[in-house]
């Protein structure tokens, strides 16, 4: 199925948050998810399923003043 | 709540700190665009005395810029002598055997109408004594009532009152209160103030928050000169609550007063300090240099010249042809007074004296219009 | 020198740093640390698919180092809000340096939107920093809404310019309940040691550092101005010579007091 991330499309056969994150390799610590502009706290990321078309916000830490 | 503020200060230490202060401390205070208390205390402590001219230039120079050359005018009227303390300095103490008026309404009334004719006075100042029962907030909510077709700003200065007291006075068109502390010094306050309402401390110190909770527009502050020895430790103290209130109620506007107490009045209380004309005029330039916008306050207790003179360098808001006994205007001239007028010039003298001076006579400076939209806060 | 105290925590260091615009983290990990900071922002970005970038938590985390996450990138108090509980899973700090900058080309905070996030994230239990112009007024609000502390800009972010807003910084200080800590605008350690001889709480300085010419050593050049600043405001600066302390022996105001 294709999902948007950040607004980028992208095709996954990820079927709830917690799979995506591996898929995407993200690290333990330091990074935050939203599905559909709602926060979700990492602990319900593995039962958060991920839909077609489903918008999903992810974000690390950057650099900035 | 400012009594909690209070204990962090020591009386002594705030007053030894004060003759500790130098002639490089007074210098720095006058050269800093914007006084700290500690600049405060610099500038009315006994080292600061050589520099009394150069504090009135700056004194002068704030006050110009901040208000223009004018002076508030304002009147009071004491609704009533009654009331149920025992302060040991005041006139109307319960103990004296007197005559107690409570104005009637056609009284007050007939009060209003005599000030018209005095002068164009649009800012009155209700004062009571404490007497709840007598003269309570119904009573002061009643006066205000009578005297809006007459006055455009009403101000009270009776006992403290809860907020939602004040609040209450300000639907019926307060739009100010004063309240002096008399003392911050704790320790002795109850030597002054031993029984009634007023012997609690806490209630009347915190009075000037449950003020600022209300929403009061302008809030009027002042201690007692002749209680406690170490007026400069009192006033300090005072500096210190006007910040306080400024942090917490910033929208509201302040007024502060120096009233000194005379040797001769308050039914044989001997003050246990004389502040001299110097140094009233000290404090009140160490006053506008640490705060530019508060309003400073001269009543009738002080004499005429002192009066004109100082309306040109630093004070802002005078009263004239005062008369301090409930009636005194129309219904009761010759009832007793809570304290001795010195100015005794009529409003009319008082005004031309303060042109002849190049400051203008404002008899007019708020609108009750200005109140309403408040009403709902 | 007194310690800071800010949102129930206590800093010995009055400046803080911003992370941006480092040409390598190993310069910024060296800057923070000859800075002394004990506090540095770090902002968020959006996770591209196939990013590989280094962490850059690993550069900034120190125990001495307390995180302040902050909001930039969003242009309404609604974004904020969903970028302050985005931050706060991401760091574990409700720790918010709240930036809302919906005009691109200055970046200059919006008054109207700052406010209202700053009640939102208050009542949501977050430790709000509000960047902000230097309006005394606006920072009332800012401290009655809840803020932790205030954080009024010198001059526009980024242009090095220095206090700009001095005199309204220093109403600002004069007035406020809350820390006052300067951000933006300071291009050099005396900008900074300025801000703290007018009785700023601490100071906020990145691009100044960042793109230092050896930030490291600018970093310890910022790190003395402000401990200088701080300690001559404590002091009580001495009185400079000035016209007005000079006593004019012509009709002088006080002749009637004689």
């Amino acid at each position: 199925m294709k999902i948007l991330i950040n607004q980028k499309e992208m095709a996954t056969d990820a079927a709830h948050l917690a799979a995506l994150a591996e898929e995407l390799g993200l690290p333990a610590t330091g990074v935050a998810a939203a599905v559909a502009g709602k926060m979700v706290p990492r602990t319900a990321w593995a039962d958060t399923p991920l839909y077609e078309g489903c918008p999903v916000t992810i974000i690390r830490a950057a650099c900035g003043g | 709540m400012f009594s909690e503020y209070l204990q962090t200060l020591d009386w002594a230490e705030v007053t030894r700190q004060i003759y500790a202060k130098t002639d490089a401390d007074v210098r720095r205070a006058l050269s800093k665009p914007r006084c700290d208390v500690e600049d405060f205390m610099a500038l009315i402590s006994p080292a600061a005395a050589p520099y009394l001219e150069t504090m009135a230039r700056l004194s002068r120079r704030y006050t110009e810029e901040r208000f223009g050359r004018v002076v508030s005018m304002f009147i009071p009227l004491y609704l009533t002598n009654s009331c149920t303390n025992s302060c040991v300095y005041c006139g109307f103490h319960v103990a004296n055997k007197m005559k107690r008026t409570i104005l009637t309404e056609e009284e007050m009334v007939g009060e209003y109408r005599a000030i018209k004719q005095l002068a164009p006075f649009e800012n009155l100042l209700l004062v009571t004594g404490e007497n709840p029962a007598k003269a309570g907030v119904p009573y002061i909510a009643r006066a205000l009532d009578l005297a809006k077709p007459y006055f455009s700003n009403l101000k009270i200065e009776v006992m403290p009152l809860s907020a939602e007291e004040y609040a209450e006075l300000r639907r019926h068109g307060m739009n100010g209160v004063i309240c002096f502390q008399e003392t911050y010094c704790r320790e002795n306050y109850n030597l002054y103030h031993p029984r009634g309402m007023k012997a609690n401390f806490e209630w009347r110190v915190n009075a000037f928050d449950r003020m600022g909770q209300a929403g009061v527009h302008s809030i009027g502050m002042g201690v007692l000169i002749g209680l406690e020895r170490e007026w400069r430790t009192d006033i300090t103290m005072m500096a210190h609550h006007l910040r306080y209130l400024q942090k917490h109620y910033w929208r509201t506007r302040y007024s502060v007063n120096f009233p000194r107490m005379r040797p001769s009045e308050n039914g044989g209380f001997r003050p246990n300090c004389v502040m001299t004309d110097r140094e009233l005029a000290q404090v009140t330039f160490a006053m506008r240099i640490f705060d530019h916008d508060v309003d400073i306050s001269y009543s009738t207790r002080e004499p005429a010249d002192l009066r004109d003179h100082m309306a040109t360098l630093g004070v802002t808001t005078m009263s004239a042809e005062s008369k301090t006994e409930p009636g005194g205007y129309h219904a009761y001239p010759q009832a007793l007074e809570q304290f001795h007028v010195s100015d005794d010039r009529t409003a009319t003298e008082v005004a031309r004296a303060l042109r002849a001076m190049g400051r203008e006579p404002v008899w007019k400076d708020w609108d009750a219009v200005f109140d309403r939209p408040q009403i709902c806060n | 020198m007194t310690p800071l105290s800010l949102g129930g925590v206590e800093f010995s260091s009055r400046l803080f740093l911003g992370t941006g615009k480092f040409n390598s983290n190993t310069v910024m990990r060296q800057a923070l640390e000859a800075s002394g900071t004990e506090m540095v922002t770090v902002a968020m970005k959006r996770v591209e698919p196939g990013d590989s970038e280094d962490d850059l938590l690993v550069h900034v985390q120190s125990p001495n180092i307390r995180l302040l996450p902050n909001t930039s990138g969003v242009r309404d108090a609604e974004e904020a809000v969903f970028a302050a509980q985005l931050s706060r899973e991401a760091f574990g700090t409700s720790w918010l340096k709240l930036e809302i900058h919906p005009d691109p080309r200055y970046l200059l905070p919006d008054s109207v939107e700052t406010l209202r996030a700053t009640e939102q994230l208050v009542k949501l239990g977050f430790t709000v920093l509000p960047y902000c112009q230097a309006d005394p007024t606006l920072c009332k609000h800012l401290e009655e809404a809840g803020a932790a502390a205030v954080m009024p800009l010198g001059a526009p972010i980024g242009t090095n310019l220095g206090l700009r807003t001095r005199d309204f910084l220093q109403i600002i200080i004069e007035q406020a309940g809350v820390p006052v800590v300067v951000d933006a605008g300071i291009g050099a350690p005396s900008h900074a040691a300025e801000a703290m001889e007018m009785g700023a709480a601490a100071c906020l300085v990145n691009t100044a550092v960042a793109v230092a010419g050896d930030p490291v050593e600018m970093a310890r050049a910022f790190r003395e101005a402000v401990i200088a600043g701080r300690r001559a405001f404590e002091a009580g600066l001495p009185a400079a010579a000035s016209a007005t302390l000079e006593a004019e022996a012509s009709s002088p105001l006080t002749a009637f007091l004689s």
